[in-house]
């Protein structure tokens, strides 16, 4: 039985829970178990490293260190997290930095502790691989038929290349093959890694507003039935900004936007209900139950 | 009001102290940038920006500090990494706009855009005492900072609410260790230019 | 005892900043057996030569040693001038106190006593110096052009009007090369074929003139004057002679489902094909990969009823061979020309741009082709997906080509011009098209082409957006193109019907291969390099091998059929002497000594060494002169010590290192540094 150390971040506990929830399904079902790290903070997301560079990656590394303890892969499936976490390793590659970091952290060793080696996993790394995705092909029991997607991927899971290694940078397909291996049409889009405003969500909700609506706009342009992401920031801002993209716009999207784990469990058999589908704020419960009802 | 640049005799243009410090911290070579605009083609947020983020590379090259680091552009950019995934010159852009963002911090320089600044902070007060975010305190802070109390209240925060998305009890990170690492220990460079 | 003139050269400031070169020149006339030592502004000039010459005739100097630059250089100067003034041309010793001294030491003390040092061995090895002479080579007056690009038509028929025989050897089915997939030429909008199918026409008809298509250079032995080559001709499986060229197996043949090379994969070829209809020689070729009939013979040569076969039946003159073999020819040339020409970068490794993922995103050649009346659509430019004619088109300058992030950081010199005349011709093909240019700078340099760009852009009305372009993706039925005006400093949006990609200038595929064949050396990107980038632009490090056109790197048209003439030249001088002056400083071995290890024949580059048997049966090696490049590895390998190099004998190497090593107190001078 697989384990990983299990880093939700700050999002899968609060407005991403959607996203925790349908992850431990998931995981249960493909007999992975997942040990949330005891004590866990949050990794500093955009606003860390934007003012103090140090912080942005001593908040990571105390992290790092306390799933080291564990020996055991970390799966981050938040893509921020997994992002800066990813950063953190590669950065205190660089002496100075690392030692930097480390009296951030009153001392702390992260090489002894083994917090620089180990090895981290963002969601697609640990459900998309070949052997994973073969794997999970064989718990399908209501293939995604009739449903067609977008996979959108964002920013953090691609990007730095150097550090993230995608299969391909401006037209990765790892989760668009996994999507197909639950049986879903997946259809080619242009805007699988365009930013969503991130967190200027807060502060300047227009540029989000502005960006939803074009990605949102061409994910209807191509044909889609709705969206998949791998990353709360993504799904946040294109989930529950759609009344203000038709407030501003006029145009009513009503397309609902998936975690890739809500789709991997629609296709394992879970119910919207035991997905937290009702969570989303796009109503995607009445799109999970139509693939259902095509099944004979 | 003239707004123009002076280079006067003796001054070497490449040694300018904005240029070096921006170098020195980000390790980016901005010297090399010959101005194609490809960063700025592809970056989201270029609509809604005053310099493109060319143009913050140029203010960088020439040695205009107040020209970069009181633009708009440098709180839009989302560090979103396109920039610097396609720069035919390989340089990373999105770096350097984080190296002027901490900058323009540590000299307490009055950003351009007060409420992506005010988020910034909260996040990290919040971060500090509790070790993890606390979002509804970071969105009603920044709304009332901004003096824009229901901004997105009704028509996304409700909604959030309903749905079960909000936490109104904050989490917490078990322990006061996060606090610490915000402190600055030992000889750390500061930002000052 | 000697009597050795020294000349110490300040070189303007080149040497003289960082080397005291009078001190030099006193210094080293201290030794008993340096008669003269003189220093001077400029050896090379005149005056300087004329320097040494008379002091060659004052003081009855029988050797000279010149410290100044690289023998590389100005040997052959200095060597003429002493040979002027009665003295063997090889009794003359260059000391390199330029690239190898006064060029790399700042500190003057460091390079005056290094200077010092190499000057004295170089007297030193003087005293060990004879007469050497090179010996005469005979040439074969051939020449070979390998490529029928305009290039290699120019320079083939530069030297077959001079009445030298000239093969020129094309790989690809007929002559013409890029020249003949265009339609129009900058900046003058002649029509290419119009210009060039005269030329080629020319050169299959010039009794001068062998013409090798569909052929392939092997292997390349020998040296100048003396190359033998071996020539593949690959099977067209239709024979020529009977071929009239009227084209009848072309539409006969059932499988035209194949693209087409010529057309950049915007058409469709048969499996019989000509690359286009005026190809020189007329005969079409086979695919053999592709043909029914070939393929049912690879499975089983034996049967005479061959599958398809429909080419042949119909042919009047039965001209269709499908059991046709390829061959080999070898043959002899005096100097070669290199004209093999370029390719394109494939802009697939853009991700962002789309090209191979979206159809209406294609590269300029395609265009080219689109336009071409010739082409796969009759001369009518139509968008790939629905063949529309476009109405609004972008093309993305530098795609390629001033980039580090793709490995290409040099700039293609001729997509700025291709550019502006595909803005022009589109608009004469259509009068509502908009054109939009995405550039970073128009390099503009040659003549007439600053005023076609202005034309493009007042009188064709092409809007020229500065800035590189980030992304292209499809919206509905058009494409977008993200850029940025830099001018304005503001985001652009186009909508495009068709994208253009101007992709840059690189060279052929194999051309490192092919240089490896012909001995000559390449630049990190495949480019061949010529011999002195400003002085001797179409010669190659290899002596008797020229080169032309964009194998050397990118350039247009006139600069290409202008380097071909000069490649000509050189080799019509090459090949108008009987005989050429080969090298002088071989080796010989001494066969008296020769054990016949033949261990100096295993480290030759040139493959010099033969084994002869002497008259006492005994096996000995022995150089050949004419092939032999004076590199010296055998002497040094030779076991026995029995092999020497001319004008490099063990003595004087010997020599050179005792001056070096004397004890300070032996010296005759103080050194200054360490």
């Amino acid at each position: 039985m697989q384990t990983y150390s299990y880093y939700p971040g700050c999002s899968l506990h609060g407005t991403a829970k959607e996203y925790d929830h349908s992850l431990k399904l998931v995981m249960s079902k493909l007999g992975i178990q997942l040990h949330e790290i005891p004590g866990w903070n949050c990794c500093g997301a955009t606003a860390a490293h934007s003012t103090d560079e140090i912080l942005g990656l001593a908040l990571p590394a105390r992290n790092l260190i306390l799933a080291a303890a564990r020996n055991q892969p970390l799966l981050a499936p938040c893509a921020m997290c997994f992002n800066r976490t990813k950063i953190t390793q590669h950065e205190i590659q660089n002496p100075a930095t690392r030692k930097a970091v480390e009296e951030r952290l009153d001392g702390a060793d992260l090489e002894a502790t083994g917090a620089s080696r180990l090895e981290v996993l963002s969601l697609l790394q640990a459900l998309a691989s070949d052997e994973m995705r073969a794997a999970a092909a064989k718990w399908v029991v209501r293939p995604l038929e009739g449903l067609k997607v977008v996979c959108y991927y964002g920013c953090l899971l691609v990007r730095p290349a150097e550090v993230m290694h995608p299969d391909s940078l401006e037209n990765p397909q790892a989760m668009d093959r996994l999507m197909e291996a639950m049986g879903a049409k997946v259809l080619d889009w242009p805007f699988k890694t365009e930013c969503c405003g991130a967190s200027l969500a807060i502060a300047r909700s227009d540029v989000v507003v502005a960006l939803g609506r074009r990605l949102l706009s061409m994910a209807r342009g191509v044909g889609a039935d709705a969206i998949v992401t791998a990353c709360p920031m993504c799904h946040s801002n294109l989930d529950t900004r759609q009344a203000q993209i038709k407030a501003r716009y006029g145009e009513s999207f009503d397309l609902p936007i998936f975690y890739v784990t809500e789709l991997m469990g629609l296709a394992f058999g879970f119910t919207p209900r035991q997905l937290s589908l009702s969570m989303h704020v796009t109503n995607a419960t009445r799109l999970a139950e139509r693939i259902g009802r095509t099944q004979g | 009001m003239s707004n123009q640049i002076i280079f006067k005799s003796g001054e070497s243009v490449a040694g300018n102290e904005l240029l070096q410090s921006v170098r020195e911290r980000s390790g980016v070579q901005v010297e090399v940038c010959y101005q194609c605009g490809k960063c700025s083609a592809g970056c989201p947020a270029a609509e809604f920006m005053d310099l493109m983020p060319r143009q913050v590379m140029r203010a960088v090259q020439l040695g205009q500090a107040e020209l970069a680091l009181r633009s708009r552009t440098i709180w839009l950019c989302a560090s979103c990494q396109t920039c610097s995934a396609r720069c035919p010159m390989e340089l990373d852009v999105a770096r350097v706009m984080d190296v002027l963002r901490q900058m323009a911090r540590s000299q307490r320089i009055q950003p351009a855009e007060k409420g992506v600044v005010l988020g910034y902070d909260l996040f990290l007060e919040s971060v500090k005492r509790l070790g993890r975010l606390y979002e509804v305190g970071l969105v009603a802070g920044v709304n009332f900072g901004t003096l824009n109390p229901l901004a997105n209240v009704f028509d996304v925060g409700l909604p959030m609410f309903l749905k079960g998305k909000l936490n109104l009890v904050p989490g917490w990170s078990g322990s006061g260790e996060v606090k610490r690492i915000f402190v600055k220990k030992g000889a750390e460079p500061d930002a000052d230019v | 005892m000697a009597r050795i003139g020294v000349f110490v050269c300040h070189c303007g400031s080149n040497i003289a900043a960082t080397v005291d070169v009078k001190k030099v020149a006193e210094t080293v006339g201290q030794l008993p057996d340096v008669v003269y030592a003189t220093n001077y502004m400029f050896m090379c000039s005149e005056p300087g030569q004329k320097l040494i010459q008379d002091a060659i005739r004052e003081h009855n100097l029988d050797r000279v040693v010149v410290a100044a630059c690289s023998p590389t250089m100005h040997f052959r100067t200095f060597s003429g001038a002493i040979q002027r003034a009665g003295l063997n041309g090889y009794m003359l010793e260059m000391a390199n106190i330029r690239e190898q001294c006064s060029w790399v030491h700042p500190d003057k003390a460091v390079g005056t006593d290094k200077a010092t040092d190499i000057v004295m061995m170089a007297a030193a090895k003087t005293r060990w110096s004879e007469p050497l002479f090179p010996r005469e080579i005979g040439v074969t007056r051939r020449a070979l052009v390998i490529g029928g690009g305009i290039a290699g038509i120019q320079a083939a028929l530069d030297i077959a009007n001079a009445g030298v025989e000239v093969v020129l050897v094309e790989r690809s089915p007929s002559i013409g090369g890029r020249m003949a997939q265009l339609d129009k030429t900058f900046p003058t909008l002649d029509c290419s074929g119009c210009i060039l199918t005269p030329r080629m026409t020319e050169v299959a008809q010039h009794p001068n003139i062998t013409l090798y298509t569909w052929s392939e250079v092997q292997a390349v032995r020998g040296f100048v004057g003396n190359f033998e080559v071996d020539i593949l001709h690959k099977p067209r499986y239709v024979d020529a002679s009977l071929c009239t060229g009227c084209g009848e197996c072309l539409t006969r043949c059932p499988w035209k489902k194949f693209t087409s090379e010529f057309d950049e994969g915007m058409g469709r070829r048969a499996a019989i094909y000509r690359p286009f209809p005026q190809a020189v020689p007329n005969v079409p070729v086979i695919d053999a990969e592709q043909c029914q009939a070939i393929l049912s013979l690879r499975e089983n040569p034996e049967r005479d009823k061959v599958r398809c076969g429909a080419c042949l039946k119909f042919c009047p003159r039965k001209a269709v061979d499908f059991r046709q073999q390829p061959t080999v020819g070898t043959e002899k040339f005096g100097a070669i020309v290199l004209a093999n020409g370029y390719s394109l970068f494939d802009p697939a490794v853009y991700g962002e741009y789309g090209y191979g993922r979206y159809p209406d995103v294609i590269t300029s050649i395609q265009l080219e082709r689109l336009m071409n009346a010739a082409g796969p659509t009759g001369g009518e430019i139509r968008r790939p997906s629905d063949g529309h004619h476009p109405r609004s088109v972008a093309f993305l300058a530098c795609v390629g080509s001033r980039d580090q992030r793709v490995g290409r950081p040099y700039c293609s010199k001729i997509c700025c011009m291709y550019t502006a005349k595909h803005a022009i011709m589109l608009k004469e093909h259509d009068p509502h098209v908009q054109s939009y240019v995405f550039y970073m700078d128009v390099r503009a340099g040659g003549k007439g082409y600053e005023e076609f760009i202005r034309r493009a852009q007042e009188e064709y009305g092409t809007a020229y957006l500065r800035g590189r372009v980030s992304k292209v993706y499809p919206e509905g039925d058009h494409m977008v193109v993200m850029g940025e005006d830099t001018l304005l400093g503001m985001p652009v949006r186009v909508e495009a019907d068709l994208v253009v990609l101007a992709t840059g200038v690189q060279p052929q595929p194999d051309a490192d291969a092919m240089a490896r064949i012909l001995g000559i050396s390449y630049d990190g990107y495949g480019f061949i390099n010529e011999s002195h980038p400003k002085l001797n632009p179409v010669e190659s490090n290899t002596a008797g091998i020229l080169l032309a056109g964009c194998t050397i790197g990118p350039k247009d048209i006139p600069e290409s059929v202008a380097q071909a003439s000069a490649a000509a030249a050189k080799a019509l001088g090459l090949l108008s002497q009987p005989t050429l002056l080969g090298e002088a400083m071989t080796s010989w071995v001494n066969q008296a000594r020769c054990a016949g290890c033949f261990s100096c024949e295993a480290v030759c580059p040139y493959h010099a060494v033969e084994r002869v048997t002497l008259r006492d049966g005994r096996r000995a090696a022995q150089v050949n002169e004419g092939l032999c490049k004076g590199c010296g590895l055998c002497a040094s390998v030779c076991p026995g010590k029995v092999i020497t190099l001319r004008g490099f004998s063990d003595q004087a190497l010997l020599e050179q290192m005792n001056v070096l090593l004397l004890q300070p107190g032996e010296r005759i001078y103080a050194r200054n540094s360490l």
